[in-house]
């Protein structure tokens, strides 16, 4: 059964006021992940095919075409694991 | 300085990254490193590995001189008078903790006040708040002006009698600008206290000499100036390392351990340096530290700031270019390295560093570990930070223009 770990390299909380987590796409998934998530969640909106503003389950979040996404307001590791599962797996 | 020449020398800059020519412009972190200097570490570890002092075989000396040489070849570029004042430590953060730890623990009292400005690096602020917790004394901490330059005067008031030691950055990690080290080192000693310099921007960029600016403490990092991590310096003067207790305890660091029934062992401490290298050290990092120096010297360190500020200058000039962008620190160019810190009006740092990420250009987001003067002077949540070096382009340059432009287009 896959798990996020399939998908996530590494989850990486960011210097500064704001406290947002960054989550790092395995390379050689990162395109799978990115297919996963445009399929799941709700497009805001898609800028120049490199940023997405995306909604999911409440949650605002952007994804990077390089495989990384910025997730804000996010209260503990916890409920960002349960977001991943929900929307990766 | 030909950069294109010396480009070739850094494999790192051959790659790619998510399908675009790397453009590294995150050198206040750390740099890359030249094949010469990797190429050092692979012939010591190749060639001459043992382990360093108080051994007879050939590995063994060979690797001691190498070290030694390594000491010597570094003590001339800072101009210490002798190779005894020039401590191997991990880095710049180590080099700090190392006086906080064994001259300030064992000099400093209630009563007694340090010195430290708000533009501090955290390394120069946590070793002595924590050290405060333990022995009672005061840290005052001297203001920066708006645009990010010291305020001389405020930090001048605020010694007294009672300043046991001040320290600064040579040059802030945050905004580039130049402090000038050397007459605060003069209100410091008139006033009775020492004066600690965090060269960790500074060595890299800029012609440093110990014995001009009269510092006490010098501290900074190999990495930062094309050498390997896990390898810095803390230049001390020799009166001053002398007096002071050990750091760590362990080999090399002694003298003599010696054992008497009942009374256990009588333990006395190896000259300085010595007596602050407990343990085998960090040997192929000294040996890779001197070839970045030897590389350093060749390009000549005039030469090194100077294309960092014309590339500071043009870099400046076209990222106004840009809408959206501030740009902060002070606009006096001429007392500034190659550090730009700046923002783009309704997005995150971190989101802009992602932006710049994907078209191969790296550049730092967040606090860059300075987090008062962000919060007390700047007044920004974090920001993002572009920080050059030799091998730095004005193509780079205009790559990074055209993508903060995209930027300014969302």
């Amino acid at each position: 059964m896959a798990t996020i770990e399939d998908y996530v390299a590494r989850i990486e909380g960011t210097c500064g006021e704001e406290k947002d987590v960054i989550v790092v796409f395995k390379y050689e998934k990162k395109d799978e992940a990115i297919a996963q998530i445009l399929k799941k969640a709700q497009l805001k909106n898609a800028i120049a095919g490199i940023i997405f503003e995306l909604t999911f389950q409440d949650t605002s979040f952007r994804l990077y075409s390089s495989g990384k996404a910025i997730f804000r307001s996010i209260k503990n590791r916890e409920e960002l694991n349960q977001i991943l599962k929900s929307i990766l797996l | 300085m030909d950069v294109q020449a010396l480009r070739q020398d850094f494999p790192i800059l051959k790659r790619q990254v998510n399908g675009y020519p790397l453009i590294y412009f995150d050198n206040a972190a750390t740099t890359q490193k030249p094949c010469q200097v990797i190429d050092a570490i692979s012939d010591f570890y190749e060639n001459h590995n043992g382990n360093v002092h108080r051994a007879v075989h050939t590995l063994s000396l060979e690797a001691t001189d190498f070290y030694e040489k390594s000491r010597e070849k570094i003590t001339k570029f800072i101009n210490a008078k002798e190779s005894s004042e020039l401590v191997f430590v991990r880095g710049t953060t180590e080099a700090i903790n190392l006086v906080a730890y064994t001259w300030g623990l064992n000099s400093l009292c209630k009563g007694d006040e340090v010195l430290v400005s708000l533009m501090e690096h955290h390394s120069d602020i946590v070793p002595w708040e924590i050290i405060s917790k333990l022995k009672g004394f005061t840290i005052k901490y001297a203001n920066v002006k708006n645009d990010g330059a010291l305020d001389y005067d405020d930090f001048e008031s605020k010694f007294s009698s009672k300043t046991k030691i001040a320290c600064l950055s040579h040059v802030s990690n945050v905004t580039g600008i130049i402090n000038d080290v050397k007459r605060i080192a003069k209100v410091a000693h008139d006033h009775g206290a020492l004066m600690l310099v965090d060269g960790a921007q500074s060595v890299p960029h800029i012609t440093v000499d110990v014995q001009d600016l009269d510092a006490d403490f010098l501290a900074f990092s190999g990495h930062k100036m094309l050498g390997p991590t896990g390898i810095g310096v803390l230049y001390g003067k020799k009166e001053l390392l002398e007096t002071m207790p050990p750091f760590q305890g362990g080999g090399e660091m002694i003298k003599e351990v010696e054992f008497s029934q009942g009374k256990g062992c009588s333990v006395s401490w190896n000259e300085p340096p010595w007596k602050f290298e407990a343990g085998t050290p960090n040997i192929e990092g000294a040996v890779g530290l001197a070839e970045a120096v030897k590389y350093l010297e060749a390009l000549g360190m005039d030469e090194v700031l100077s294309h960092e500020k014309a590339l500071t200058k043009y870099a400046v000039e076209r990222m106004q270019e840009c809408s959206k962008v501030t740009i902060y620190g002070s606009g006096d160019l001429s007392k500034k390295c190659g550090i730009i810190p700046f923002s783009v009006k309704e997005l995150s740092s971190h989101d802009v560093a992602l932006i710049c990420d994907n078209y191969g250009i790296m550049i730092r987001s967040g606090y860059h570990c300075a987090q008062p003067l962000h919060q007390e002077i700047l007044k920004l949540h974090s920001s993002d930070r572009a920080s050059f070096y030799i091998y730095n382009t004005r193509e780079e340059v205009d790559r990074f223009v055209e993508v903060l432009k995209e930027i300014d287009q969302l």
